[in-house]
């Protein structure tokens, strides 16, 4: 029977439809300066980091059938927490003219917004990779596409939940106190097993995108309880609600302008809040007679929980400039400013990156934080402004 | 034996005799839809491409990618466009709805982000992919999008061609003007030249190895772009055209982007 099971594996290895057996991904190396002393003397101002990324990719059935591999590794030289392994997607995917089923663990994307992701919900957040909660694990699910004129309707059953990740004792930058994983906590008894629902339908009229979704089940953002260890330190621990959430994303793509909105409704997690976000992107194509692109962003977030919300979007004005180089190298450098219009604190992001020949990539980010108040949750990385150096060879 | 003769040079200037009626405007318009009606029918495409961007240095960089596209009756057709190469920018996909005077529908799929984005159409003369060629250049060639005028015939390396000069009619583009090099036998391109929003020469793309495809449809193996304002050029390699795959609507909606390959 094994036997029968490898040759029928191989069958599907070895058959002609392309791409059949395809491998890609990246290495890469990243370095971190943090520019002021830490404000725990156990994390460090400098910090090397390795990453592996390798994709297998396999497709059959005339490519409606396919199999994709992506685990993911990185080797931290302080943050313990750091170094982690991931399995950011194994995922079997069938596609039939009015429906798509994905089986795995994988990875989903919602909303326009750019300074935050308010209404993205489905994966957790890898914390330790990146403050900008970009980076996500890979989500086990059962998601069924209906496709239709009218538009498609996901439909997701998520069995098994995935903890946050948060930077250890020596990672930077990180909450203060550190938070411990260990303590985590779960509202429902079935702790991560409970089964996580969603549904979302998305479509497109004219020049409008929009998307309208439920999520019920585990929140991906614990609330942080400072807790007493057993060690009798200070700590904090996480604290896995379970939410009901309500959302729509839209954008209105009128020429050079985009118009966005984010909106959610949450309940379940202490008391039941709204948070919004909305702006715009304009784009002003090939500046100054050269092939630059320069777009102009505007946005502004709120939270109606105010200054107690665990979010430091809860009343903010963003603003930022992409430029666009469009050159063989495809460079790129964003900038974004966030200001808290309560507290006056302020959050400058730059970003940039370039081709180096055909397979190299540099990427360098700068995160600073400027006047930031106690109240709010940016308050505990104040003190950790960095710049960020990362190279990666791409196959 | 006389009068027999007589018929057929009547024949004979009949239709020469309408050929002096018709204005150059007519003319052109006339060549303009006879390509179009006989690069009609193909249904579906796909094909890979091989780009060569080149500085004025000579220094070259490479991106592959393979392109579908599916003809609309009554519209501009839709396509979609999913990179191989560079490496750090694989699986990356590019969806137009095209139309011939309303805006183009696009979208942008970024693979790390698994982020579907609707992007502005309004950006016509920008560069594709940094090359020197214009996402216009490579959009859906509709009749409406231009008007038309016949300049004269010539001989371009043993090949008879109608020269057509053709007047952008669709919003934001960066040409005033170009002229077609049009081959009397395919009606597809031999050579065309774009001037700039000051009416200068930009560029010049020279298409080249057309073969025929269904015994119908012609297509270039090779086509360089030469900017003549920044000494840069962009080839790009045509290889392994395929038609009629029974690729439909599903096959370029924004399902489709998550999953293109």
């Amino acid at each position: 029977m094994k036997y029968k099971i490898f040759i029928f594996l191989f069958a599907i290895l070895i058959s002609t439809n392309t791409p059949a057996n395809e491998w890609s991904g990246y290495l890469g190396t990243e370095f971190r300066y943090f520019t002021q002393d830490p404000r725990d003397p156990g994390q460090h101002d400098e910090n090397l980091s390795l990453v592996f990324e390798p994709e297998y990719y396999h497709e059959w059935d005339k490519g409606t059938q396919s199999l994709a591999f992506v685990p993911f590794f990185r080797l931290d030289q302080h943050d313990n927490e750091r170094t982690h392994f991931d399995i950011r997607e194994l995922t079997w995917l069938k596609v039939a003219e009015n429906w798509e089923l994905r089986v795995g663990l994988r990875k989903v994307f919602w909303g326009v917004i750019e300074f935050q992701h308010l209404v993205d919900i489905i994966n957790q957040t890898d914390l330790v990779e990146n403050i900008d909660t970009e980076d996500k694990l890979g989500q086990p699910m059962i998601n069924l596409a209906l496709i239709n004129d009218w538009g498609t309707v996901d439909l997701f059953i998520m069995p098994y939940f995935r903890e946050r990740t948060f930077p250890g004792i020596e990672g930077r930058p990180r909450n203060q106190p550190v938070v411990d994983t260990d303590l985590s906590k779960y509202e429902s008894s079935a702790e991560e097993k409970h089964i996580d629902l969603a549904i979302r339908y998305s479509h497109y009229f004219g020049d409008w995108d929009i998307g309208v979704a439920h999520f019920y089940g585990t929140s991906r953002d614990p609330r942080l309880l400072p807790t007493v260890n057993r060690s009798g330190a200070l700590i904090l621990a996480p604290f896995y609600d379970i939410i009901n959430q309500t959302s729509i994303d839209l954008q209105a793509t009128k020429g050079n302008m985009l118009w966005k909105l984010e909106a959610l409704h949450r309940s379940g997690q202490g008391e039941t809040y709204n948070a919004v976000a909305g702006g715009f992107e304009y784009t002003f194509v090939g500046i100054f007679d050269s092939a630059i692109d320069l777009g102009v962003l505007g946005e502004y977030h709120y939270d109606d929980r105010g200054e107690s919300a665990a979010t430091i979007f809860e009343d903010d004005l963003a603003t930022g400039m992409r430029f666009a180089f469009n050159d063989a190298q495809s460079s790129e450098i964003l900038m974004g400013l966030i200001w808290d219009r309560n507290t006056g604190g302020k959050f400058l992001n730059i970003e940039a990156s370039r081709r180096i020949g055909n397979d190299w990539l540099l990427e360098m980010e700068t995160r600073l934080l400027f006047n930031q108040s106690s109240s709010d949750p940016a308050f505990a990385i104040s003190r950790d402004d960095y710049l960020e150096l990362f190279l990666t060879y791409n196959f | 034996m006389r009068k027999n003769c007589f018929l057929p040079i009547l024949l004979l200037i009949l239709p020469l005799h309408n050929a002096f009626a018709e204005t150059a405007e007519e003319k052109g318009l006339a060549i303009a839809v006879e390509a179009d009606k006989r690069d009609t029918g193909w249904v579906d495409q796909t094909a890979d491409l091989e780009m060569i961007l080149t500085n004025k240095h000579g220094e070259s960089s490479r991106r592959t990618m393979k392109l579908k596209s599916l003809e609309v009756d009554g519209d501009g057709d839709k396509s979609l466009t999913i990179f191989d190469k560079p490496r750090d920018i694989k699986g990356t996909a590019f969806l137009s709805h095209t139309h011939a005077l309303k805006p183009d529908d696009q979208w942008l799929y970024l693979p790390a982000l698994k982020r579907i984005k609707r992007i502005s159409s309004a950006n016509k003369s920008g560069p594709f992919v940094g090359s020197e060629f214009a996402y216009e250049d490579l959009s859906s060639q509709e009749v409406e999008k231009y008007t038309y005028k016949w300049l004269r015939d010539e001989t371009i390396d043993g090949h008879d061609v109608f020269v057509i000069e053709r007047f952008p009619q669709y919003k934001n583009s960066g040409y005033t003007r170009q002229i077609s090099w049009m081959d009397k036998e395919m009606y597809q391109p031999r050579k065309v030249e774009f001037y700039d929003r000051k009416n200068t020469l930009l560029k010049t793309l020279v298409s080249s190895d057309y073969e025929q495809y269904l015994d119908q449809y012609w297509r270039p193996g090779k086509m360089e772009m030469v900017n003549h304002q920044t000494g840069k050029k962009t080839d790009l390699i045509w290889k392994d055209y395929q038609f009629k795959n029974g690729l439909g609507d599903r096959d370029f909606d924004r399902n489709t982007l998550k999953r293109a390959r």
